[in-house]
């Protein structure tokens, strides 16, 4: 399982037990108890996982982009009145799915066994999530809107009449603002309502099936398809009728049959042949007749499915006319001024949120009132949000500022890091010999105070106090990036360069994800959709330094290269450290480029598919929310698994220094024997174990090199950085080495989390083993090269 | 300078033809297949109106405002979208 982010989350691993309903279908009696189920769904990025953070008080993981929850939550919120489970499904934005996570979704919705849906939508872009409410509300009888983002649409003078949309969609509206705190109550007065009303008028305790019991569900027309695929489907439903049984709603039933989606009408096929004996043979023959039905009508699948989209979003587009009003007079620019003009600045405007209901009424490049070249008015028309993006986006400055900001997030961690990095390892010094002292006190073996004090203690020492610092830095610096919406923008940039490797934008996403784990990101690897690039991202994820590889980088790079003696950075170095991090993690997504082209051409072979991606609108991060769960979620617990990693580890190194073999320590023994082939990598044999016995968890492979090093006796205490140079330095090491432990680090074999995650996701051993050997080659050709080129220089 | 309405709305071919701040209307998808629904899912519907926003540095992926929210689209998708 992932590690860091939402996989950390709580819910996830909730989620992971009852996914896809597989446990629900073995016993659905069992399930219905006072707790209403309730579904949260949306289109991606309007706020489903904040609100369903706010409802349960869980700490999911969100972000904004597309595609952050990949899996569903489950979250529980036990009232006064009534208790519900709420669960968040992954964002789509149809049910005619065709992803993974979006057949998730639809799955859900239709064989979860939901008591009522709440479907999220973005109150700026109201039409294209009311499309997706049309479609859920012929599947689902009980459906709650929840307009989100009422603040944002505000500032962007959109006012949503909810009032007209309860009126029109005749279920109960209510318009929030998630991030806000006011929410809560809102959204579980709108549930009353909703489930209230039901339970007076048709109450079947028996019946486990929501669906069946009322009178909104299947029949009862949400939108009135073309003419002449209301008449298949009229002459459907006799025979579909006595199928469904009330089960499912039968139009929607008879769409799913015309759409002809064999994935869903084999699901739905085993739903439904669940309880009722229901031969695949009638099933047959009902497809059979409603393929001769659409070849009479003269439809291909292709021509069905526009039309039903088509009238979906001609009725989502009817409802916004008249719920969504703009309020022109402050400033009507804004709204209408878009003009084609090479020379004139209000071609650059956007009109975001603009919707179908005023596409009758704008002029678009009648823009009499603001005559061209008038720069005061144009810069005032343009929304500063578009121009931020603009500039993240140009042609010049796209590509440095993406460098410039990643300099400046390690500057930071780095200059940051290094103050309480120091004030941590002499702390711990004291600690250690006031340990040491009351071990001794105690009249403890020596080698039990050695194993305890040495073996133990310092290990996790060593970790806390040099990665605790630059992670507490860097992981809130990060979650900040991703709270406002940067990392599409990172994705949207890299596409170019992705699909000359023949892969997917999105890699860019799931890259980003492995900053912080690589488990997370070949995890995150489902948003992509062609299976080639999916394959391609999850090979190439650990080439990018998970968080547990950035210690290492930053500890070689603050020892060798910036010198940081007594402390006292000066900026300087402290931006040439930064610069060699970043050169560092370059080469990563350079080798990602790489083998991406490199397997796009040989084993997987292929062409690029498409790249749809949506860029949110920057949204204001909540800092201290941020801060704190990226301190929790993340910090806190990769450190935890880094220090329970180490102790076996640590306690391993600690036996075999101090098992002898002869004459020599086993440790010695084992160092010797891989020296020949750490050599020619600017190693040596003692790093290379350290590297092999860091596979559990890459975090501790420093401190086991200093443990393998201190454990042959020269280290008495824990010391300051100066000290732990030093030793480095007696062992061999200049600075080379530490190029070639850093080059080593960026490139070897994925940790055992991710080589687990890999499998689970590929189902493939062939792909796992793959999935070492491409980081390992590329690590070991680095490496050598860098010896042969800096290695014989004296 | 300012041409007429018509004119300006309906020279162009494909989506991708639009340069940044223009506007097109949405004709027909020449594609199949989940691309084909992906694109119809964001919105790119028959007598949608579409707004070219912005180029990503290459020029390459596009980005494009279609019922308030903004899409990036390869030229290989953005040509098979044809506008009135």
């Amino acid at each position: 399982m992932g590690l860091s982010g939402n996989s950390t989350g709580f819910g996830v691993w909730k989620a992971n037990l009852p996914t896809k309903g597989n446990r629900k279908r073995k016993k659905p009696q069992k399930i219905q108890t006072v707790e209403k189920r309730i579904a949260i769904a949306g289109n991606p990025n309007v706020g489903k996982s904040t609100l369903f953070n706010e409802l349960t008080g869980l700490h999911q993981h969100t972000g904004n982009w597309t595609g952050k929850t990949i899996s569903n939550a489950w979250g529980y919120y036990r009232g006064n009145a009534s208790s519900y489970v709420f669960v968040d499904i992954p964002g789509t934005y149809s049910l005619l799915a065709h992803s993974a996570e979006e057949a998730v979704a639809r799955n859900f919705l239709c064989f979860g066994k939901i008591d009522a849906c709440m479907v999220v939508c973005d109150a700026t872009c109201l039409e294209r999530g009311l499309s997706l409410l049309l479609q859920i509300m012929e599947i689902v009888p009980k459906v709650m809107l929840c307009v989100n983002l009422m603040d944002e649409a505000e500032r962007k003078h959109i006012y949503v009449e909810l009032n007209a949309l309860r009126e029109k969609l005749e279920i109960p509206v209510i318009g929030i603002t998630a991030r806000k705190r006011d929410c809560r109550e809102l959204v579980l007065q709108g549930l009353e309502e909703l489930l209230g009303e039901n339970e007076s008028s048709a109450s079947k305790p028996e019946n486990s099936q929501s669906v069946s019991s009322t009178p909104t569900g299947s029949d009862t027309a949400v939108i009135t398809y073309a003419p002449a695929i209301e008449k298949m489907m009229a002459s459907l439903l006799p025979l579909v009728r006595p199928i469904v049984n009330h089960r499912l709603p039968a139009r929607w039933f008879c769409l799913q049959l015309l759409l002809g989606d064999t994935s869903l009408l084999e699901e739905t096929g085993h739903y439904l042949a669940e309880n009722k004996s229901l031969s695949s043979q009638t099933l047959k023959e009902i497809k059979h007749m409603s393929d001769s039905l659409l070849q009479a009508a003269g439809f291909t699948s292709e021509t069905l499915a526009d039309s039903i989209v088509f009238s979906l979003a001609d009725r989502a587009a009817q409802i916004c006319q008249d719920a969504v009003s703009r309020n022109r007079s402050n400033n009507s620019l804004k709204d209408t001024a878009i003009c084609g003009h090479e020379t004139c600045p209000l071609r650059n405007t956007c009109s975001c949120g603009q919707s179908s209901s005023l596409r009758k009424n704008t002029v678009p490049y009648g823009h009499s009132a603001s005559p061209c070249g008038n720069a005061s008015l144009s810069s005032r028309a343009i929304p500063p949000e578009q121009r931020i993006d603009r500039l993240l986006t140009s042609r010049l400055l796209g590509y440095p500022l993406m460098a410039l900001l990643l300099l400046v997030i390690f500057w930071l961690t780095i200059v940051g890091a290094n103050y309480p990095s120091q004030l941590l390892t002499s702390l711990f010094a004291w600690v250690e010999s006031r340990l040491a002292r009351g071990a001794e006190a105690l009249g403890l073996a020596p080698w039990l105070r050695e194993l305890l004090v040495s073996g133990i203690f310092r290990t996790v020492a060593w970790i806390v106090s040099v990665m605790l610092p630059p992670m507490a830095i860097f992981f809130p610096l990060f979650s900040l990036l991703e709270d406002v919406g940067y990392l599409p923008r990172i994705a949207y940039n890299l596409d170019y360069c992705f699909k000359k490797c023949r892969s997917c934008g999105k890699q860019a996403l799931t890259m980003a994800m492995g900053f912080g784990c690589n488990a997370a990101g070949v995890m995150g690897c489902r948003i992509i959709d062609s299976p080639r690039e999916r394959l391609i991202a999850i090979l190439t994820n650990s080439f990018v330094p998970c968080n547990g590889r950035f210690p290492t980088l930053i500890a070689m790079i603050s020892l060798f290269f910036i010198g940081g003696a007594g402390g006292a950075l000066e900026l300087g170095s402290s931006l040439l450290a930064a610069c060699c991090l970043t050169c560092f993690i370059l080469l990563g997504i350079l080798m990602t480029f790489l083998f991406s082209g490199l397997l796009s051409a040989t084993a997987l072979r292929g062409l690029p598919s498409s790249f749809v991606l949506e860029l949110p609108p920057f949204r204001k991060p909540r800092v201290g929310q941020v801060l704190l769960r990226s301190l929790i979620d993340r910090t806190l617990f990769v450190l935890s698994r880094a220090v329970l990693a180490a102790l076996p580890a640590g306690l391993c190194i600690w036996l075999m220094a101090n098992l002898h073999l002869g004459k020599e320590s086993l440790l010695n023994l084992c160092a010797g024997f891989l020296d020949p082939l750490a050599r020619p990598l600017g190693l040596d044999g003692t790093i290379l174990m350290a590297f092999l016995l860091g596979l559990p968890a890459n975090e501790i492979v420093l401190p086991l090199v200093f443990m393998a090093y201190s454990g042959a006796g020269s280290l008495q205490e824990l010391a300051g950085f100066e000290t732990m140079k030093e030793i480095l330095i007696t062992h061999g090491w200049d600075w080379t080495t530490a190029v070639s432990v850093c080059l080593f680090s960026l490139m070897h074999w994925p940790c055992a989390t991710t080589l687990l995650t890999i499998h689970k996701e590929t189902r493939s051993v062939k792909w796992t083993l793959l999935s070492i050997l491409a980081p390992l080659s590329a690590g070991i050709l680095c490496c050598m090269l860098f010896h042969a080129v800096a290695g014989r220089q004296p | 300078m300012s041409s007429n309405d018509t004119e300006r709305l309906h020279p162009k071919h494909s989506l991708w033809d639009l340069q940044s701040g223009e506007t097109g209307i949405v004709e027909r998808l020449e594609c199949l297949g989940s691309l084909r629904r992906r694109l119809l899912d964001v919105g790119f519907v028959t007598g949608a109106r579409v707004q070219c926003v912005g180029k990503s540095p290459h020029g390459d992926p596009k980005a494009f405002l279609v019922r308030g929210a903004v899409i990036a689209l390869r030229s290989e998708d953005g040509k098979k979208i044809l506008l009135e």
